[in-house]
């Protein structure tokens, strides 16, 4: 690359460095990488017998990763041009990169707890690529993190905006926000008992370090009975004693799944503030991992309202948006209002310019017989299942009627979902509402679908029926148990809609 | 339902049947071998594996290739391109050239012998990202491409 045709000024800048305090950060987040070729050094030497050799090791190891970090540091420069944002690095194989401003999707802010405390920040420039790592500087001081955000923020939109807008953004109320005691209500809400998860790995991983064999049920009892407890004592016990204990057991089991869920729900949204900003919408949470991630407005695809039996009973929902689909990187979509009501839900969508359905509109059920062939298809199954246990494993009929049980459960689930199925559309958007456990409005824009599809399998093909498909960026969205007429009436008025509206126009910033 | 496509439907090239018969009867190729091979251990009493295997393999290759193509068929509109096949399981499908990403033309060794093309449109949806039309003269495919494509130029200018 020859930046001297291109920009004659900037190659005789140095360029700005990153914070040097990013290298402290850096060596002790890269001491746990220390850790094997320190290990097996030792083990290497450890024929010379020399106990002074170890601290040499370790010194000479801590030496290089300082060594090294500090001569990336000096060769690493980022630029900030007109056009583009450059970053050179490498101490042998130099790597220079240019981001055109137009092509940064995003840029976010990350401060993991040690860079916090030093106020430092790790600047990521999102782009479309979906191949390739992005570019990332870590790290540079927060206010000029900030700077460089603002200053993308401006070139992408090509306005000038003063500095202190982010200050303003300070000042003005956020859209959405959530106090300590609604972060602690959406904890009690994500009961968990994933710490026994983790804890079984866990023992299974590192179970050679345990005395006993974890798994061996027979130690457990022979550790018991070690402490003086047997069978015959716990028979001894009253009934109302071991109900009691059996409670006790319970209770904590309760309490444990409370907490872990609590815990887990705090670190993660712990001071969770949403702000419209010029750009989108900016969104700030966490605990000691804070994150702070921009999500403009024109790239939003759809929006899910969630809830479920228990939470509608509170009145709680969450609002997610469904964005383009090299966005969900790590979650696959953007959480915007984890626990709110739908009072404070609507005027957040309205700012994604997705609108309520109207008052009036009416909400269609789903033809019966979608389901029935879906419990039809079910039954056919488990006769199947049923027939061969009869005829490979020789069972009565009598044993193996007891698979008809089976469909009990999955009747009911097939039943709950037919009865809160719901479709509707209007002039402008489509709405599908569907699920139990986890109840779910999705909305999306019309034009903002870019692909139809009328799909039969060989029973719905008989009954009549029909299910549309769409394809949404970074989603998914299906109208089922329509009648094939209603079906392509629906598909001819979208497509209306769609056609007259090209793909740059309905992602272009607005 | 009738065993023929939609009269606004344009069908695909017939030289699609040979080539679909022709990789399908390739693609198994390894399952007939596996049952010559098992035939030959004489496990069961002569023919009774190679048999219904010859069978399925004949009716693989040769019938449903035809019945495919019979259920294909494409309608390029002036704003969109239309994609219906299947019997079994019916897709119809719609792609407005406004949400087009971008477009290949893919052509194998077997559909180059018969000049045929495979036309893929690629959109930015999780659903249906790509949608593929194969079985067109190459010439069409190319055309159809090019038909898109400066619809796509022309919308964004």
């Amino acid at each position: 690359m020859n930046d001297a045709a291109t920009s004659p000024v900037e190659s005789r800048q140095e360029g700005e460095r990153l914070h040097v305090l990013g290298l402290l950060v850096g060596f002790v987040t890269g001491l746990p990488q220390l850790v094997f070729p320190v290990v097996a050094a030792v083990f290497g030497v450890r024929s010379a017998d020399n106990p002074v050799l170890v601290p040499i090791i370790i010194l000479v190891a801590l030496f290089f990763s300082v060594f090294f970090r500090w001569l990336a540091w000096m060769r690493f420069h980022y630029y900030v041009g007109d056009y583009d944002i450059r970053i050179e690095k490498g101490i042998l194989s130099r790597n220079a990169r240019s981001i055109p401003y137009e092509r940064i999707q995003d840029v976010s802010l990350e401060q993991k707890p040690l860079a916090r405390i030093m106020g430092l920040a790790e600047v990521k420039f999102e782009t479309g690529g979906g191949a390739g790592e992005d570019a990332k500087l870590s790290f540079v001081a927060v206010a000029e993190a900030e700077r460089l955000r603002e200053l993308v923020r401006v070139r992408k939109s090509g306005t000038e905006i003063a500095d202190e807008a982010d200050d303003d953004a300070a000042e003005t109320p956020p859209v959405f926000a959530m106090n300590a005691r609604r972060v602690f209500i959406l904890g009690l809400f994500s009961f968990s008992l994933f710490i026994f998860a983790v804890l079984g790995g866990a023992a299974q991983q590192l179970d050679f370090l345990l005395p006993f064999d974890f798994w061996d049920l027979s130690a457990w009892v022979g550790i018991a009975e070690e402490r003086g407890v047997n069978v015959d004592r716990i028979n001894g016990v009253s009934l109302a004693a071991r109900m009691i204990l059996t409670s006790v057991a319970l209770a904590a089991l309760l309490f444990i799944g409370f907490a872990s869920g609590v815990f887990r729900t705090t670190l993660r949204e712990y001071g969770f503030r949403l702000d419209r900003t010029a750009k989108g919408f900016r969104r700030r949470r966490g605990l000691l991992t804070l994150t702070d991630v921009v999500m403009p407005i024109h790239r939003v695809q759809a929006a899910i309202i969630q809830t479920g039996p228990l939470r509608k009973i509170w009145g709680w929902h969450a609002l997610k948006f469904v964005s383009l689909a090299q966005d969900s990187k790590e979650e696959s979509n953007y959480v915007a209002a984890p626990l709110a009501t739908l009072d404070e839900i609507w005027p957040i969508a309205t700012a994604a310019m997705i609108d309520a359905p109207d008052t009036g509109i009416a909400f269609r059920k789903g033809e019966g017989g979608w389901w029935l062939s879906g419990f039809v298809g079910l039954a056919l199954l488990v006769f199947v299942v049923m027939a061969s246990i009869m005829v490979f494993a020789e069972a009565p009929l009598r044993q193996a009627a007891n698979v008809l049980w089976l469909l009990l459960p999955f009747g009911f689930l097939i039943w709950f979902n037919r009865r809160n199925y719901r479709d509707a559309i209007d002039d402008r958007q489509l709405y599908v509402r569907n699920g139990w456990w986890q109840q779910n409005l999705t909305i999306a824009p019309q034009i903002k679908l870019q692909t139809i599809e009328i799909s039969q399998g060989p029973i719905a093909r008989r009954q009549g029926l029909a299910s549309l498909r769409f394809g949404i960026s970074g989603g998914e969205l299906e109208m089922v148990a329509l009648p094939i007429a209603t079906a392509r009436a629906i598909r001819d008025a979208i497509l209306e809609r769609v056609t007259a509206v090209d793909y740059s126009a309905i992602n272009r910033p607005l | 339902m009738t065993d023929q496509i939609a009269p606004e439907l344009t069908p695909l090239n017939p030289a699609y049947v040979t080539t679909s018969r022709i990789a399908t009867a390739l693609g198994l190729l390894p399952f007939l071998i596996g049952a010559g091979v098992l035939e030959g251990g004489q496990l069961l009493p002569p023919g009774s594996i190679i048999v219904p295997i010859l069978v399925l393999y004949a009716y693989i290759a040769f019938i449903i290739p035809a019945r495919k193509y019979r259920h294909w068929g494409y309608a390029m509109g002036a704003d969109r391109l239309r994609i219906v096949r299947g019997y079994m399981y019916y897709r119809d499908t719609v792609v407005p050239f406004g949400r087009i990403q971008h477009i290949d033309v893919e052509q194998g060794p077997v559909q180059r012998r018969y000049d045929l093309a495979t036309l893929t449109v690629h959109t930015a949806g999780n659903h249906n990202s790509t949608v593929s039309l194969p079985g067109l003269l190459h010439a069409d495919a190319v055309a159809i491409r090019e038909t898109i494509r400066s619809h796509i130029r022309q919308d964004t200018l």
